[in-house]
């Protein structure tokens, strides 16, 4: 493992019964980087994450942590890394000042004034009861317990699932102040696009168990290029399913209208030769945003397992 | 001046930046030794990852748009010529090309698309002075 990476991942594999659901994943998050993990769900992002928590054994494979194997995390370690788990449990009785004094005294390097930011920006008061708490204000109180512990690394399986505009907001804010310094790590899983591209170094995405891209956004982009195409007929399928025309590392076509957009992963002159080939009325080079290139590997995933090429992945 | 991004559009937020920025300076809302705000401020006032400013920032500044006074912070720079003019009139053109392309889709004659490019070249002129 790398001094400087904070997770590392070595064949990472587990099955449950007889469905692969993380399949020989090999990833790490360099330090003081934050790198969005993307994925449908089902894709295999909570079984990483819990398996990198020690959660969860791997059924072949390793995975490390801080440089620790994750299956032997002693509390020492387990205390510089911070997690959030889907829908934010916290207990219902307590005001959200005992939330910060429960904080406190667990947590030998707490940060008050971390706290008391983080849960402004998500317009809370302090003397509320956790039950009285919308769901983004719930996620706002976790969230600032989570990150006043002061951990090293931060993993967030999903922080924002169900959040208000405002609360979604505040809380790519407090993802970004907690990384301010350059020290701090964070996998921040994630189904809203906009907020990783805003707050993301990386991108890391999921298809069925495995990963199919790892790298920073920019360079993401910037390898991702779409052809809109005015053709009757799937340029892929030549009007037959059976029977797809070859395009050289394409990643994903779909019908936009009258015309189809064909979306391609570093494109050569092989797959320029293959685009000219296509009998079309049209043809002409399409903005590619984060968005589509993200949807076009997984609306892959989803509907054209079919047009899988090696060169894609 | 205010920068907004918007995620989710054709443009990496970076190249949002940077694209403002170079506008701003061309329209003379920002003059030579004007100070932009640091990384840190406007990444916190953008919402968006301090890398993805400070990436917008040292294009600006590879380009002669920028410059770094260590210590001190970001500046609007006296334009520097940091192409060859083979390179400035090629970007040129492309940069007409784009505008020709749409303005003759719109059914304009010559003469017409070209008073109104003095049209606006003045305007920007005028701008210029008036903050200067």
């Amino acid at each position: 493992m790398a001094e400087s990476d904070v997770i590392r991942t070595r064949r990472l594999t587990r099955y449950f019964g007889h469905k692969a659901v993380v399949e020989e994943l090999d990833f790490a998050v360099p330090r003081g980087q934050i790198v969005g993990l993307l994925g449908l769900n089902g894709a295999g992002k909570t079984t990483t994450i819990r398996m990198l928590l020690g959660l969860l054994e791997p059924t072949r494979g390793s995975c490390e942590v801080l440089g620790v194997d994750s299956r032997c995390l002693t509390p020492e370690t387990r205390a510089r890394i911070g997690h959030t788990v889907e829908g934010h449990f916290l207990y219902p009785w307590m005001r959200v000042r005992e939330c910060e004094r429960f904080g406190r005294e667990t947590h030998p390097r707490w940060d008050g004034g971390f706290f008391e930011r983080s849960v402004r920006r998500f317009g809370i008061d302090t003397e509320a009861k956790v039950a009285w708490l919308s769901r983004g204000q719930r996620a706002g109180v976790s969230l600032a317990s989570t990150l006043a512990s002061n951990p090293e690394l931060l993993i967030l399986d999903d922080p924002a699932l169900g959040l208000d505009p405002v609360s979604r907001r505040a809380l790519n804010e407090t993802i970004l102040e907690f990384c301010q310094s350059g020290q701090r790590s964070v996998l921040l899983s994630s189904h809203l696009l906009d907020d990783v591209e805003r707050v993301a170094d990386r991108v890391a995405l999921m298809v069925d168990g495995t990963m199919v891209v790892n790298t920073t956004i920019d360079h993401f982009r910037a390898r991702i290029a779409a052809w809109t195409i005015d053709a009757p007929d799937s340029p892929t399928a030549a009007g037959n399913l059976s029977m797809p025309v070859p395009i050289p590392r394409i990643v994903n076509c779909r019908p936009l209208g009258q015309r189809w957009q064909v979306t391609v992963v570093d494109p050569d002159e092989d797959t320029r030769a293959a685009l000219s080939a296509i009998e079309s009325r049209a043809m002409e080079p399409a903005d590619v945003t984060f968005e589509d290139a993200v949807l076009a590997y997984l609306s892959r995933s989803r509907v054209y397992h079919s047009f899988y090429t090696e060169d894609a992945s | 001046m205010q920068i907004r991004v918007v995620p989710g559009s054709g443009a990496a937020i970076y190249r949002q930046i940077a694209d403002q920025v170079q506008r701003a300076v061309a329209a003379g809302e920002l003059a030579v030794g004007d100070p932009l705000p640091s990384v840190r401020a406007l990444a916190k006032e953008l919402v968006v990852n301090p890398n993805t400013v400070a990436k917008a920032y040292a294009e600006l500044v590879a380009d002669g748009v920028l410059e770094t006074q260590p210590g001190r912070g970001v500046f609007v720079t006296e334009r520097r010529a940091v192409y060859s003019q083979d390179e400035r009139l090629r970007r040129l053109d492309e940069a007409l090309e784009t505008a020709v392309n749409e303005s003759i889709r719109l059914d304009f004659s010559n003469a017409e698309i070209l008073e109104r490019m003095s049209v606006q070249l003045d305007k920007l002129n005028s701008r210029g002075k008036q903050n200067g």
